[in-house]
């Protein structure tokens, strides 16, 4: 065996260096595409065995890619390059609540949703709600600045963030930002951490902000014939002088699909609904509510609904909860994708997702957040069968372009990883991955930390999800 | 090549292409949560069957995780695409199990295990004789005090220490297998008694009866029937594990009966899957459906003929441990928590996390003691914060599992482990009408 793998159990207890085949195997994936086999999985449990893996891998040049709970839809947690993968899952999880600071203290390894659990009863929120919250790790948000519905109102991940421990791809401990909401001292790292998908550090502990917890929440439901009147309706609401904490979005595909799979009654016949959440003072929200309802109606909403009680509100949220399983049931591959557009643009990008559609014979799918432009086109498809596959990556490459056209993004919340690298000058120009990538250079200088990612390789120009 | 082609099928890898590696059966995973690696998780187990199936990872690499999953199918509950991953594990082991090289003792010690003793009645009795005996003739109280059983094999001796007082052959041999209500009978069904819970618990068995009985039907136990094979099938001879479901649905297919009635999750789970066991469209296949219809678990039946009445409190605390093969496979969960709502005087105290498994699972603990004990150690950990006098069950193996807990928490005096069907008998139910 290496001798990079002696040295790491110097300091590392064995039992946390997996080797065997069967391990390299189980840390190869993640959510999206591929595989790639490791050559060891390392379990860290504190900083000091942290920093003993990086400078072992800086002086026997072997790669670590850091990883979450491996939940990620963008290829951020695979080891592409082979080495390391640095499976922080298990890591002694420790949410500290400092309630008169209005922050929280967090291990990388505890999971989002229960740092949520944890200040509720203090009266305060952790807003940023990925769908997996309950599956991901805190640090794996970090890294990929993983969004959510309540983005909407409350912003993403790192808007939460104010402190980091990291530790730097050379195997240094590094603290950035700290408990202060106001703080300009020095670049803002904390900020360039968080988003940068493992390449830049592997992040120990995090300092969140948290916001008063809203007392209270309504949902409103609306049904539309039209999906660019289901745009319009959107706009409409965020420019009226409300911001409700979500807004979804089910086209009929999707609408069809739940109701194949576990009717619940849902308007088959609607082109779309929007699914709308109000939070805040109770009478606040009911006044919100009845004028939400009122703009849907002028906008030719064919029903709304506003459930009476928390039951009915479940309802309706387990209906777009169901949007991922039923369509599954389509074709059993999912390539999900989560280009993002300006608000206003949400109805042209529809149309543009139909033209993609027709174009290339595929199956997409429309769900997602509405209210911030965050779209989640899924194309369904069947990855054995290479000709689909052929026409899902070329529609895939079309909808990147088509956001970017529209003045959006390659990625709202999923992140870039190995799914989307080849498409990163298309957004930024190469004076901008340039200045990224001197950046990396600067950080990295071997380029030790989740090598592969974000970046295209040389010849890489385009998305493959077939194996070559 | 037509190796790999022959592995694709018998690993069932369509299947597998379901799991779409979301990762959301993670934390409902007892094996994740304490062998603290994606290799023993459903998605890791998934992902290798894929592994092995495409050529990539040999069948040897896939042994490991598939042994150590308990097949509690927690996971199935939580799943969002759906995927079968009881087809998917049974499959494993199968595989597994026909290209494995076992030593000749080993092979002999099994085919005895699977081929006579669990489908035999006559070896159950024995066992269940045998114990009684052992009991009652102050042997046991010498074995412990010598530390013999610590020295058996597979650690049985832990197991032994749990085992409840037995019945004399007499009273196993007086049994009726017709019972009829005092009134007129509302509904007939068989029952079945199921293997270790008719040598170990015989007694429980005789109490379902007559909880059936007093509900007002009319019970029959089928001479006949056999081992469910829930055991066979978990150790991949599916083979064995259809031929006990032929013999089972022909059993019970000679008295027409309203329901086919277990007090076993792990049985009831096997038995209302028997159609899977069968190609669709043959005649078995229709013949297992007939079958399948039929079956419940006593606390649905209890609940549906609702003629109970409990006239002594039960001035008790307890905390309920679900079978995960109820609650996941049969998806039964209400029931056994109405009827105890019903008992006078009961205080139901929920522990965290009820549905994680005990780590019993079959033979889990017996093949994969140190692993078994570890989750073990979870969950007694849960019951510890609940503080219950009892700790209810709705299986055997949990039940054993639980008494085994409690025993190793040096709790022996102050808590005990109980069949709900025991714990009903003890309120002294009478029929209401």
């Amino acid at each position: 065996m290496s001798g990079w793998i002696t040295k790491l159990k110097e300091n590392i207890p064995e039992k946390q260096i997996l080797t065997d085949t069967a391990d390299r195997f189980s840390y190869s994936f993640d959510a999206s595409f591929g595989e790639y086999l490791p050559e060891a999985v390392v379990q860290v449990k504190n900083k000091e065995e942290t920093v003993h893996v990086l400078k072992t891998a800086n002086q026997y040049m072997v790669p670590v890619t850091p990883r979450g709970q491996s939940t990620s839809l963008s290829g951020g947690p695979l080891p592409v390059k082979g080495g390391i993968v640095l499976d922080m899952s298990q890591w002694p999880e420790t949410i500290d609540v400092f309630a008169d600071d209005l922050i929280a203290i967090v291990s990388p390894s505890v999971l989002t949703a229960d740092i949520n659990k944890t200040v509720e009863p203090h009266g305060l929120m952790y807003p940023p709600d990925p769908s997996s919250a309950h599956v991901c790790t805190i640090g794996g948000n970090l890294a990929e600045n993983s969004g959510g519905p309540r983005g909407l109102k409350y912003g993403v991940t790192k808007d939460y963030v104010i402190g980091l421990e990291v530790v730097t791809p050379e195997g240094e401990i590094m603290k950035t930002g700290g408990r202060t909401i106001k703080n300009v001292t020095g670049f803002d790292l904390t900020k360039l951490i968080i988003g940068s998908e493992g390449t830049l550090g592997v992040i120990t502990e995090a300092t969140v902000k948290l916001v008063p917890k809203p007392p209270a929440v309504q949902t409103l439901m609306a049904v539309f014939d039209d999906v660019e009147l289901a745009g319009e309706a959107t706009s409409k609401t965020l420019t009226s002088g409300i911001l409700p904490s979500k807004m979804e979005f089910v086209d009929q595909e999707c609408i069809k699909a739940v109701e194949n799979y576990n009717p619940i009654g849902l308007p088959v016949e609607a082109a779309a609904i929007l699914i709308i959440e109000l939070d805040g003072h109770p009478e606040a929200i009911q006044m919100e509510t009845e004028q939400v309802q009122k703009i849907m109606e002028e906008l030719e909403a064919s029903a709304t609904q506003i459930p009476e009680t928390e039951e009915e509100a479940a309802k309706i949220w387990q209906a777009r909860k169901l949007v991922s399983p039923a369509i599954a049931t389509i074709k059993p591959t999912k390539v999900s994708e989560d280009a993002t557009v300006p608000r206003s643009k949400i109805g042209p990008m529809m149309g543009r997702l139909q033209a993609i559609k027709e174009k290339y014979n595929v199956d997409i799918v429309v769900f997602g957040h509405a209210g911030d432009g965050n779209l989640h086109p899924d194309v369904m498809c069947d990855k054995r069968d290479t000709e689909e596959m052929e026409r899902v990556e070329n529609a895939v490459a079309e909808i990147f372009e088509a956001a970017i056209d529209l003045g959006g993004t390659l990625s709202g919340e999923h992140g870039i990883g190995t799914m989307k690298s080849a498409f990163m000058e298309q957004e930024l120009g190469p004076v901008g991955v340039d200045m990224m990538k001197r950046i990396k250079a600067a950080w990295d200088p071997s380029n030790i930390l989740n090598p592969g990612k974000i970046f295209p390789e040389k010849g890489q120009t385009k998305l493959v999800l077939r194996d070559e | 090549m037509s190796e790999v082609k022959s592995l694709k099928e018998s690993l069932e890898y369509g299947k597998t292409f379901d799991c779409v590696q979301c990762g959301y059966c993670l934390p409902a995973c007892p094996t994740y949560e304490t062998m603290e690696k994606e290799t023993h998780s459903p998605r890791g187990r998934i992902n290798m069957i894929k592994m092995v199936a495409e050529g990539k990872a040999s069948l040897e690499d896939l042994e490991e995780p598939i042994e150590k999953c308990l097949g509690c199918m927690a996971c199935t509950t939580v799943c969002p695409t759906d995927v079968q991953y009881g087809d998917l594990l049974e499959a494993a082991k199968e595989t597994l199990e026909n290209n494995r090289t076992k030593s000749k003792r080993q092979q002999k010690t099994e085919d005895f295990l699977f081929g006579s003793f669990f489908p035999s009645s006559s070896w159950m009795t024995r066992l269940g004789n045998a114990t009684w005996l052992y009991q009652v003739s102050g042997l046991q109280k010498a074995a412990n005090t010598l530390r013999m059983t610590s020295m058996a094999p597979l650690h049985l001796g832990e197991f032994e220490k749990v085992i409840p007082a037995q019945p004399s052959p007499k009273e196993r041999k007086q049994r009726n297998r017709r019972v009829k209500p005092d009134g007129t009978s509302t509904a007939k069904v068989a029952f079945f008694t199921g293997c270790v819970m008719d040598s170990v618990f015989f007694r429980t068995n005789q109490n379902t009866v007559e909880l059936l009985r007093l509900s007002g039907a009319e019970v029959i136990l089928p001479e006949k029937q056999t081992c469910c094979g829930a055991l066979h099938a978990h150790s991949g001879k599916v083979e064995m594990a259809r031929e006990q479901a032929m013999e089972n649905i022909k059993a019970f297919e000679e008295e027409d009966v309203d329901y086919i009635v277990n007090n076993a999750g792990g049985c009831g789970a096997r038995l209302i899957e028997y159609d899977h066991m069968f190609e669709e469209g043959t005649d078995w296949h229709k013949r297992a459906l007939a079958f399948k219809e039929k079956v419940k678990d006593i606390s649905e039946v209890l609940v549906e003929l609702d003629n109970l009445e409990f006239s002594k409190e039960v001035s008790k605390e307890i905390t309920y441990q679900p079978s995960c093969h109820m609650s996941n496979v049969q998806r039964v969960k209400e029931p056994p928590r109405l009827l105890m709502e019903n008992i006078p005087g009961l205080t139901l105290k929920e522990m965290n996390n009820p549905d994680f498994c005990c780590g019993s699972a079959g033979i889990y603990n017996i093949v994969n003691y140190e692993d078994s004990m570890d989750i073990l150690d979870v969950k007694m950990a849960d019951v510890k914060r609940a503080e219950p006098e009892a700790i209810v069950t709705t299986n055997p193996g949990c039940l054993l599992q639980m008494k085994l807990g409690v025993e190793r928490e040096g709790k022996g005096g102050d808590m005990q482990a109980v069949h709900l069907v025991d714990l009903l008998m003890e309120a002294e139910p009478r029929p209401r009408s």
